[in-house]
């Protein structure tokens, strides 16, 4: 599981989004239009590439594009629930 | 006596025009101010008798209701569907309000009530005005939830149409999607009514509260395994069905479960785009519509699988 490969999906997943526009230092609520709806992609777009499950807490805790692939890379690797 | 049953005819009633929201792809109906569920439902079932003048009124010996804005909490919209009908006084009649998994919980029942040679022709009415009970500024649910009915006639048959039928509920889920207030544990209240003051001609029947991110990992998380245990159920294989109707429940969802599932795009009927989410009616709707399009074949195997409140699950196969 690599940064590069996430940031594209993400990339890709939105209209708006062109490659290049998101870092892994990118805040992702700072997003341009950004609603609770951008929040639900994010976690059906880990779901479908990596199989895990984020909560509501997780995604609270997370600030930037880094911080979700961690808490994924974390659940991939079995150090929390996948669910 | 024939103790298989079939679905046999489909009508569907949107009201009013289509309705664009604001930064949404998809198109959805409103109700006009005077009309509730049941209403629909009756303009459903009316354009069906008109449709299909070989349906006899007076054979229907089943009724099953499904609406979340019963007329009276009792007695039932059944009942009050039936008077309005002049269905025959030897007709069976229930409400089953289960949400967006309303269809095809009527769909079993209507399912059993013919095998167990109970019933000949059940008539399933749908009913849903979602927009009545929804904030004015809420836009997610506005952009998500349409008004629609649906009347379905399902009858005997010589052979085997509908499958077997799975069930699952995660009551644990309850509280993420209801429609709050109106009910005896919360009844509404002076300030409830304060708090509301300013939606004129909404929320009269309580407010649809969604936890989107709990919805949605209900879906993902559940809803992949339940289409598994339903394939495996009727004895069937994903490659062996030719196309899988879904609850519309929003464009998110069924493109992640259309994905999960591994399910091919060609087969994946959706209309959410055309009507959003119309409930209890969003299956019969989609259905009747690709089949008005000439998408299914005789003897096609049409995977139907509904999702909601509860949380509830139900799937089955149906042979068209």
């Amino acid at each position: 599981m690599e940064i590069d490969d996430f940031i594209t999906a993400i990339e890709e997943e939105f209209d708006n989004l062109n490659p290049g526009d998101v870092t892994p230092n990118s805040v992702f609520r700072d997003m341009e239009g950004w609603s609770s709806m951008h929040a639900l992609i994010f976690v059906a777009l880990i779901d479908s590439k990596y199989d895990v499950l984020l909560n509501g807490e997780e995604l609270k805790s997370c600030v930037t594009i880094n911080d979700l692939f961690d808490i994924t890379r974390l659940k991939l690797n079995g150090g929390g629930a996948k669910a | 006596m024939k103790l298989f049953a079939k679905i046999r005819k489909i009508s569907h009633y949107l009201p009013g025009l289509p309705v664009s929201i604001e930064n949404n792809s998809n198109n959805c109906y409103h109700a006009s101010q005077d009309e509730i569920g049941s209403d629909l439902a009756f303009k459903a079932v009316l354009k069906l008798f008109n449709e299909y003048p070989e349906i006899d009124k007076r054979e229907i010996d089943f009724l099953i209701v499904s609406t979340l804005v019963l007329d009276y909490n009792s007695p039932t919209t059944a009942s009050v569907l039936h008077h309005k009908l002049g269905l025959s006084s030897t007709c069976g009649t229930i409400d089953l309000p289960q949400g967006c998994s309303g269809f095809l919980y009527s769909l079993s029942v209507a399912d059993a009530m013919i095998s167990s040679g109970n019933a000949r022709n059940v008539l399933i009415l749908l009913g849903e005005v979602p927009s009545k009970a929804i904030h004015s500024e809420d836009s997610v649910l506005r952009s998500i939830f349409g008004d629609a009915g649906a009347a379905i006639v399902v009858s005997e048959n010589n052979t085997k149409a509908i499958g077997k039928f799975t069930f699952a509920t995660f009551g644990n889920g309850f509280d993420f999607l209801k429609v709050e207030r109106g009910g005896g544990r919360h009844p509404i209240d002076e300030a409830w009514i304060n708090k509301y003051s300013d939606q004129v001609n909404q929320l009269s029947f309580g407010r649809i509260e969604m936890n989107g991110l709990e919805v949605l990992r209900f879906a993902l998380k559940e809803i992949p395994g339940f289409l598994e245990q339903t394939l495996v159920k009727n004895g069937l294989t994903i490659s062996e069905i030719d196309f899988f109707i879904f609850h519309q429940a929003s464009e998110m969802i069924l493109k992640s479960l259309q994905r999960k599932c591994n399910i091919p795009e060609h087969k994946f009927i959706s209309n959410f785009e055309e009507v959003g989410n119309t409930v209890s009616c969003s299956i019969p709707i989609a259905l009747e519509t690709a089949a008005a399009l000439g998408t299914f074949k005789k003897g096609d195997k049409i995977v139907l699988l509904g999702f909601g409140i509860g949380f509830s699950c139900i799937g089955t196969v149906i042979e068209w």
